[in-house]
């Protein structure tokens, strides 16, 4: 193993940042904290579209817009899911998922 | 050891320890400020890669947009001084359990693979080529999920206006009805 970072290190960086965010995802019982780990692993899969492509395939940007998308689509997933946990803190006030157990 | 790869260590220290302190932290205010210098030094491993442009993306987007809208949100509904509650210990075993075989298991199909060996062998286009092939029409473009994306914004947009409305209770309103 080389010390000069290239591919190996990327992906091992982006898989830390991917399991640090289901680490998150499982012990946060808060609504807006397990956001912020699902954000913390789309971003780990941006890490790794965008090192695939710069090093194995630099003919077509594909993994750029593949990358592009996720952001796009990333950010309008945060607004909805922070648009329902203002309602839900309207309805129950709380965002703890333990109190959102009735469907109403 | 060359510069670059000073560099490279010091941003992968930097994601790893915030985004560790991100999903540890007991203050909710504190986990967010810890997300946002960690979305910095992924958007630095862009710039480390050569890709300024996703990097500005990654910037504008989510230290800009996400961040102060996840900041917004504590802010409604929080108490963002205080501490949170800490997770139970069974499951903080037991999650911590999970993603450490996780990422040991991810390390080793890593390793089977001879990544090392692999030098990025040019550049992926500039800012300039990257615009053209995302509204091109001919084989290869990405004009339509550009504008597929752009109807899902407006969706989400209008989606999130229509959730979040406040709602006037019925007294308020039969109470407007009667002035």
């Amino acid at each position: 193993m080389s010390t000069e970072p290239g591919l190996y290190h990327i992906l091992i960086i982006s898989s830390l940042v991917f399991f640090l965010g289901i680490y998150g995802f499982l012990t946060r019982r808060n609504m807006i904290t397990m956001l912020m780990s699902a954000e913390l692993m789309l971003n780990s899969a941006n890490i790794n579209f965008v090192a695939f492509n710069k090093y194995l395939h630099p003919e077509n940007a594909d993994g750029i817009f593949f990358s592009i998308f996720i952001i796009t689509i990333a950010a309008a997933e945060a607004a909805v899911a922070i648009a329902i946990i203002i309602h839900l803190y309207r309805q129950i006030k709380s965002i703890d998922v333990n109190d959102a157990n009735n469907l109403k | 050891m060359s510069s670059s790869s000073i560099v490279f260590y010091i941003l992968c220290l930097m994601i790893g320890s915030t985004a560790f302190l991100a999903v540890t932290s007991t203050k909710i205010f504190r986990a967010a400020i810890y997300l946002l210098f960690s979305l910095i030094g992924i958007a630095g491993l862009y710039f480390y890669m050569d890709q300024e442009f996703i990097a500005a993306v990654q910037i504008i987007v989510y230290v800009g947009g996400i961040i102060v809208l996840l900041i917004f949100s504590i802010f409604l509904t929080q108490d963002s001084g205080s501490d949170m509650q800490k997770p139970q210990l069974w499951r903080s075993i037991v999650s911590g359990g999970a993603v450490i075989f996780g990422f040991l298991f991810t390390w080793l199909c890593i390793n089977e693979f001879a990544l090392d060996s692999i030098k990025p062998a040019g550049n992926l286009g500039t800012t300039r080529e990257l615009g053209q092939k995302l509204l091109s029409t001919e084989a290869g473009g990405y004009i339509l999920p550009f504008e597929m994306i752009g109807l899902l914004l407006l969706a989400a947009m209008i989606g999130c206006i229509v959730i979040a409305v406040k709602i006037k209770n019925d007294s308020q309103m039969n109470k407007e009805a009667t002035l």
